[in-house]
């Protein structure tokens, strides 16, 4: 059989005026004009395929670059971490010899298209992320938002999507410890599906995604190549919904979940055996990806035999090899006498091993397709000189309408009688309710070392048995505060995660972030996606957790509507003994029900606002950073000494909804009094607060440990009896939350 | 001498590691068998646990069943050796022929993470001889293809000759026939188990310690046999 012919790079340069499809790759004219410099001739197939999907958005961060610089210049020092931006996940020193990796990446595109399949891959792809920094994946969090809740598309998505994590996730044997999901109209067409995982390794088992030592080996390991996702990052992550997204179907990868748990295995004891010198996942850009950034981290060249890639259909040709996203793959860098040892592990797992190439000296990143030459570039102009854009950045003219809209206007309720209904409404509201429909499919169990998962304020993971180190996890986001106001919505989303690790009793560490934006083209998203990073660089700065990393992910928006800005921010803390975990049910009758913190009349952008009035306008809470710090100080100190039975951070639906929340969770009721006007102190959503249970004849200790932080305490009440009480108000049963709160799921999805 | 107890890995295989906690909390040595060997080691009961055996690709179970170390396994458990098979496991079990009936789609047809009462009906097996008759304790059930099926006649004989480990107590999670959670063979030595009792062995992990009795049975019937 004859093979069709190929576009080498003796054509290339003997053909300069061949047209190329470079727009239909998604890249502009300049940018091809830009490839066409650095080779000195058109690029051939091959290059083409390379350059459209490492200078695609999604790959480059070209029109990111220029902002997320400020992670870097304004990172607090920070002793603990041990690899920053710019590898696949950044990693923290946990003590003990141990190290943590994490990261969040969104997956939002694909899992619109096909919502199984795309938010299935999302887990796949970040758990690849973790185990190419050579940790051991230990859990998964998400993060999810959808169109409302009875929308009709949002019963196809979100099921799917549900299910395609459960599949990926349980099948593979993680954990899944908390996360999030919300409503609301803006992500009607556009979902965000982010998915967190976190992994464990030793301090001297970090790996780094580097070529290095002339002649070693260079093996593709995992899952055959086959034509899926084909321009996934390209397509897909990197431009505009618009009508006919059927026909992209082909972009969205299918996932193997038992292949990447034997990809794990083999990984992890290959990596033991010492027979790895450099590594790299195959996720965006495939073997485009992994060659030219393992060739360009190492400064070495690497030469490649592309028709040695196993195929799982032999028609492909070098560009779509090059641009495939079939998920399960890595790349791995061996040194040529450890290639049979190699091999035998590779074997022992039932994974394909296959060397396609090898580590040269010559700087260049060669390719051969049956011998002849299809690419010859410096990988460094694919993997790291891509172009970069100073988009133009503009507040947009409504957004003083939507600060001046103050909320203040809205009727309020006061009655004993509105209040216990507006309570009722808001715990049964999709965003607010109990999320068990979903959370039930997820394993959250496997390994064993699940301390605390949802509906707690942060999943915590206990790491070391003997010792009972472990870590804590929360992510957060809130895209209604963001719109009002992208700088303080962000601090507020940090603000939320970080007090959320800390009410379980964790030290809070380091930041990954996951910022999800519509178009860069639009100046007014440029606006907020600057003013985003820059509220989120300062406040990183001002609590003292550096940014180990994160990813970047525009174009959520269906035609010319966007949606709310809507950064994610994952948290991770270090508990010294999980032992002295704080979960938020309240266990024992007779503690003292206590607030942290000051409450003012905010509700700019509250969920009462948006449940009550349909309303999203005036300014968010108030960030104080400072509180958000001695409140942490306080609530993890509180911890250790064993103060508290209870804590609960207070978010969206504020005092009334925290509480509620903490009566359902320890199946338990509780009998609070409010000063000043109940309804504020209720459903307010000032930030830097927590309520929390203190052990009976504990508060005065709590008092003392407040005092020297200067963080306000005022008693509630007392855990009693199976309802909340709100003296003079009203008085719910703890069975009667429990319906409100518990029926909304399964009356919308089954 | 510490109790020797196997765990088997199959690729796929997920909770091999908590088995092999849940062991060693009990007071024994777990030993790590691999789906590749053809020698269970002289070892005195072997543990299958959950996961996803060879993906259950084609069936839960329907793989795992031929692999070499079930070639030795199947006429072991003939032969009287404890073998406990937990979620997946269970399933082999049933694939292998070693215990009736088989493990269908949850009624609901979700996989299911939760805890769920179970009360332990035969304490004559040498995986529940710690348990006290009827006695009600937390395991967690996590699984999508968990309920329980046999044919009529399979099922009067399961029910006349005792052979219902363990059923549902608080409620039917998953549309398993007559609540059953968990079944023996005729002889009693081999017990699947849909629900796990590995990730109940400790309050600060999960739903308490009541799965711990599984683990603690077998060593005990080991040292008494």
């Amino acid at each position: 059989m004859s093979r069709p012919p190929v576009d080498t790079v003796p054509a290339a340069a003997a053909s300069p005026g061949q047209p190329q499809p470079y727009a239909e790759l998604g890249l502009t004219s300049e940018e091809y004009e830009r490839i066409r410099a650095l080779l000195g001739r058109r690029p051939t197939d091959a290059e083409l395929a390379i350059y459209s999907v490492m200078w695609s958005e999604h790959c480059s961060y070209k029109s990111s670059k220029v902002h997320l610089r400020r992670f870097a210049e304004t990172a607090p020092p920070s002793p603990a971490l041990l690899a920053g931006m710019g590898q696949n996940a950044g990693v923290v020193d946990i003590g003990q010899g141990y190290a943590v990796t994490f990261k969040i990446e969104s997956h939002n595109h694909p899992s619109y298209v096909e919502p199984f399949q795309g938010a299935a891959t999302g887990v796949g792809g970040i758990v690849r992320d973790i185990l190419a920094m050579g940790a051991r994946p230990v859990a998964v969090l998400d993060s999810l938002r959808f169109g409302p809740a009875d929308a009709l598309d949002t019963r196809r998505v979100l099921p799917g999507v549900v299910a395609g994590i459960s599949f990926y996730g349980n099948c593979l044997g993680l954990p899944n410890i908390g996360g999030e999901l919300g409503f609301d109209p803006c992500y009607r067409g556009n979902p965000l599906v982010n998915a967190l995982c976190v992994g464990v390794m030793r301090h001297q088992d970090l790996k780094l995604a580097a070529a290095r030592g002339t002649g070693s080996k260079v093996i593709l390991f995992g899952s055959r190549t086959g034509p899926d996702g084909i321009g996934g990052a390209s397509v897909l992550a990197s431009a505009t919904f618009g009508g006919s997204d059927g026909a992209k179907r082909p972009s969205v990868q299918v996932g193997d979940p038992f292949m990447e748990k034997l990809l794990v295995e083999c990984c992890l004891e290959l990596y033991a055996a010492g027979l790895v010198t450099g590594i790299q996942d195959l996720g965006a850009a495939g073997v485009s990806c992994a060659t030219t950034e393992l060739a360009a981290g190492g400064g070495t060249g690497m030469r490649v035999e592309l028709d040695t890639v196993p195929l799982r259909d032999p028609g492909l040709g070098p560009a779509e090899i090059l641009m495939s996203e079939s998920q399960e793959r890595m790349m791995a860098v061996v040194e040529p006498g450890q290639v049979g040892a190699f091999m035998r592990i590779c074997a022992r797992w039932g994974v394909l091993g296959t060397v396609i190439g090898e580590v040269t000296g010559t700087g260049r990143l060669e390719m051969t397709w049956h011998g002849e030459p299809v690419v010859d570039i410096d990988p460094g102009t694919a993997a790291d000189e891509g172009p970069v854009y100073h988009r133009p950045v503009a507040r947009a003219a409504a957004q003083d309408r939507l600060l001046a809209d103050d909320p203040a206007r809205l009727a309020r309720p006061s009655a004993g009688p509105q209040l216990r209904a507006t309570l009722l409404s808001l715990l049964a509201w999709p965003s607010l309710a109990d999320k068990s429909w979903v959370t039930e499919q997820y394993d959250r169990h496997v390994r064993g070392n699940t301390v605390l998962a949802m509906p707690e304020d942060a999943g915590v993971l206990r790491v070391d048995e003997q010792t009972g180190l472990g870590v804590a996890l929360a992510t957060d986001g809130n895209g209604r505060f963001c719109l009002l106001d992208p700088y303080a919505g962000t601090q507020l989303a940090l603000a939320e995660a970080y007090r959320n690790v800390a009410a379980t009793g964790a030290v809070p560490l380091a930041v990954t972030n996951c910022l999800n934006f519509g178009s860069p083209e639009d100046p007014g998203v440029m606006w907020q996606f600057s003013e985003a990073v820059r509220g989120l660089a300062d406040g990183c700065a001002t609590l003292g957790v550096p940014v180990t990393g994160g990813n970047v992910s525009f174009y959520n928006q269906t035609d010319s509507e966007p949606i709310h800005p809507t950064p994610v921010v994952g948290v991770l803390g270090v508990l010294a003994d999980v032992t002295r975990r704080v979960p938020i049910g309240l266990r024992t009758e007779g503690s003292t029900v206590a607030l942290l913190g000051r409450t003012g009349d905010e509700f700019g952008g509250s969920v009462w606002a948006q449940v009550a009035h349909g309303h999203c306008g005036g300014h968010p809470p108030a960030v104080d950073l400072a509180a958000e710090r001695a409140l942490a100080a306080v609530l993890t100190a509180a911890a250790a000494a064993g103060l508290l039975d209870a804590a609960h951070d207070l978010s969206e639906g504020g005092l009334a909804i925290a509480l509620a929340e903490c009566c359902l969770a320890g199946g338990r009721g509780c009998q609070v009094t409010v000063t000043g006007d109940v309804f504020t102190q209720l459903f307010s959503e000032s930030a830097a607060r927590a309520v929390v249970a203190v052990r009976p004849g504990r508060s005065e200790a709590l008092a003392a440990l407040a005092a020297e932080h200067g963080v306000p305490v005022t008693d509630l009440g007392v855990v009693r009896g199976d309802s909340l009480v709100v003296t003079g108000s009203f008085d719910i049963s703890v069975d009667e939350l429990a319906a409100a709160h518990r029926g909304t799921l399964p009356a919308l999805f089954g | 001498m510490t109790a020797r107890v196997g765990v088997i890995t199959f690729p796929g295989s997920l909770d091999d590691v908590d088995a092999a906690r849940a062991v060693t909390r009990a007071g024994g040595q777990p030993v790590p068998l691999w789906h590749g060997d053809r020698d269970l080691r002289g070892l005195a009961a072997v543990i299958l646990p959950g996961g996803f055996s060879y993906g259950d690709y084609l069936r839960c179970g329907a793989i795992a069943r031929f692999s070499p170390v079930m070639t030795e396994l199947i006429p072991a458990a003939r032969d009287g050796l404890p073998v406990l098979g937990i979620c997946n496991g269970f399933q082999i079990l049933c694939e292998a022929h070693l215990l009736p009936g088989a493990l269908t789609r949850n009624a609901g047809l979700r996989f299911i993470d939760r805890a769920v009462r179970v009360r332990i009906e035969d304490t004559k097996t040498p995986w529940t001889g710690s348990y006290a008759p009827d006695q009600e304790i937390t395991l967690v059930l996590k699984s999508g293809e968990g309920a329980y099926v046999a044919d009529a006649p399979a099922l009067s004989r399961l029910t006349s000759a005792g052979q219902v480990v363990a059923r549902y107590a608080g409620g039917n999670p998953n549309g398993s026939v007559g609540d059953i959670a968990g079944v023996r063979n005729e002889a009693g030595n081999v017990v699947g188990l849909m629900p796990h009792p590995e990730h109940a062995i400790d309050a600060l992990t999960g739903p308490g310690s009541g799965g711990l009795g599984f683990f603690s049975s077998v060593l005990r019937a080991m040292v008494d046999g």
